[in-house]
């Protein structure tokens, strides 16, 4: 791979001029307005911003679970309408079945409809079976596999959200904070592991969260959004090596970038964000030693 | 004394052999308190029995009379009325659950229909279906679809949203999420509810035997009184206590069977 940010080869997602308003009447808010973004194939967009700057409802409206009121979103060139199968998404919290086993919520699509018909002769069933073992491989489940998703930790349980989404090969993956409920610890891990498998599957993913370091971390480009209403503030390209290393959090490089994209978020926002907070602290601990 | 604290724990938990002792001793409890007051003389025989002439009133009943009979047809009821109630409201309170429009046109009039007193029916039904057993099942389809309906659409709305999106942008479409998601999910409740309902069932078994039957257990107790056999209303009134509790640990044991991953421990 390429040391520095994959170019844009053709656009695989292409927003314009989005814009969202809740209510009606006199009660109406803007909720976004006129955002344009281009996200590449293969390309990893993280998306952060102060809560309330319609990060999520961002990414609701490209996965089809909300209506846009202004502007357009284009996949592949085309218009999307509604959900679809090409367009995965893992969701923070509670989306798993809890009825079902581990590797029956991963094989969940393969009930449907549209899987099944796309995709029905023995060699691709085959391959399907073949798929899901390899996710829940991938995603170091393999052993839970007949467990029952109230039997898993938090951080199994996004595992097995995220091999769900995958099973499916979507063209894009948008991620709705799927690291928000767990701990430090796991998330660190979690990030390794979504690098892992972005570079495996060469998907796109577009991921939104409120941790920057996260954003920095993961994304080939940190997308700042400002709210009030919602819109695009600004487009950091992160100036690491496409494959990262935890230790890069420490590079001069990082720490500057996220020093910018935390100020631009304090500055749109005027609120002190738990990031501020941390900054500070740091900048304090430094300045004693 | 680490026992005892372990006992009183708020929100603890017992084995389940403690709890049925303890679950035991509430039922001697009740037998010793009305075996006490029978035999103190305080109140004549003849209003209030003592547990052994219940008893004996039990074998008569069930070796001279028909006394199966008469279980196995307000079983009957019970049962069709309910099973029927069951057909339309399923089907019924998942639409209502899931589709705004289908709940703006039924529930309005759902909710206006529970408060219609089911025993005011009686008459109308009467006129209506007659006096066999196509009345009997009516009162208790009235006294149960209703309130059925409604906490069946409760139960469907409170599936997580974020499982229904989940099947969406994985392209279900609206049929696939109300049969494989929505109806999956919320399926243990609706066991949970239809447990309760068949209390009610029961409630509105008395009430149409009791109008219009010339068999069953309601209409056993009802006769009973104009022959002031007290005896046999007791009798008759524990047989739906016991054969209700039966049907509810039926239910219990059809949602540890089926939802097995709710019972893990």
């Amino acid at each position: 791979m390429a040391a520095s940010p994959v170019m844009p080869l053709c656009h695989k997602i292409s927003l314009q001029g989005l814009g969202k308003v809740f209510g009606a009447g006199a009660k109406q808010t803007a909720v976004l307005e006129d955002v344009s973004l281009e996200v590449a194939e293969n390309e990893f967009v993280t998306v952060v911003g102060a809560s309330g700057c319609g990060k999520s409802t961002l990414l609701r409206i490209i996965a089809g679970l909300e209506t846009l009121t202004s502007g357009a979103v284009l996949l592949n060139g085309q218009p999307i309408s509604g959900p679809g199968p090409e367009r995965g998404m893992v969701f923070q919290d509670y989306s798993l079945y809890p009825w079902l086993s581990v590797m029956e919520n991963v094989r969940f699509c393969r009930q449907l409809k549209i899987h099944r018909e796309r995709s029905n002769s023995a060699r691709e069933v085959h391959a399907a079976i073949g798929r899901s073992y390899a996710l829940l491989e991938l995603m170091g489940l393999l052993e839970r596999k007949d467990a029952y998703p109230n039997q898993l930790s938090g951080g199994m349980r996004q595992r097995v959200a995220i091999a769900r989404a995958l099973m499916p090969k979507p063209q894009v993956l948008l991620m709705d904070e799927p690291f928000g409920a767990l701990d430090a610890q796991t998330r660190e891990v979690m990030h390794d592991l979504i690098l892992h498998l972005f570079n495996r599957e060469r998907s796109t993913i577009l991921f939104v969260t409120h941790d920057v370091e996260e954003a920095i971390y993961l994304g080939h480009r940190v997308v700042v959004m400002a709210p009030h209403p919602g819109r695009i503030d600004s487009i950091h390209v992160v100036p690491l090596p496409a494959a990262r290393h935890a230790d890069m959090k420490l590079t001069p490089e990082f720490l500057a970038l996220k020093k910018t994209i935390l100020q631009r978020i304090h500055t749109t926002s005027g609120v002190y964000t738990d990031q501020d907070v941390l900054q500070r602290l740091t900048e304090i601990e430094s300045f004693t030693h | 004394m680490k026992t005892r604290t372990a006992f009183w724990v708020v929100r603890g938990d017992l084995t389940r052999s403690t709890y049925l002792v303890i679950g035991l001793i509430g039922f001697a409890c009740l037998l010793l308190i009305w075996s006490g007051l029978a035999a103190s003389g305080w109140f004549e025989r003849i209003f209030l029995p003592g547990p052994l002439e219940v008893l004996r009133r039990f074998v008569v009943w069930l070796t001279q009379a028909d006394l199966l009979g008469d279980i196995q047809i307000s079983v009957y009821r019970v049962t069709a009325g309910f099973l029927f109630s069951l057909l339309i409201a399923l089907p019924l309170g998942l639409l209502i659950g899931t589709l705004k429009p289908i709940q703006a046109f039924f529930e309005p009039l759902i909710e206006f229909a529970r408060y219609l007193p089911a025993v005011a029916f009686v008459p109308l039904v009467m006129l209506w279906v007659g006096i066999d057993e196509g009345a009997k099942i009516a009162i208790i389809w009235i006294g149960t679809f209703f309130q059925m309906v409604l906490m069946i659409s409760e139960d469907v709305r409170r599936v997580p949203m974020t499982q229904i999106e989940a099947a969406q942008t994985m392209g279900a479409s609206r049929s696939e999420i109300l049969t494989r998601v929505v109806l999956k999910s919320a399926m243990p409740n609706i066991v949970d509810t239809l447990r309760v309902t068949m209390g009610w069932a029961w409630t509105y078994l008395v009430v149409a035997e009791l109008v219009a039957a010339n068999s069953g257990l309601g209409y056993a107790i009802l006769k009973a009184q104009r022959f002031l056999q007290t005896d046999k209303i007791f009798v008759g009134i524990l047989l739906i206590g016991l054969i209700g509790f039966i049907m509810d640990q039926l239910f219990r044991l059809l949602h540890r069977r089926s939802f097995p991953w709710l019972h893990l421990r």
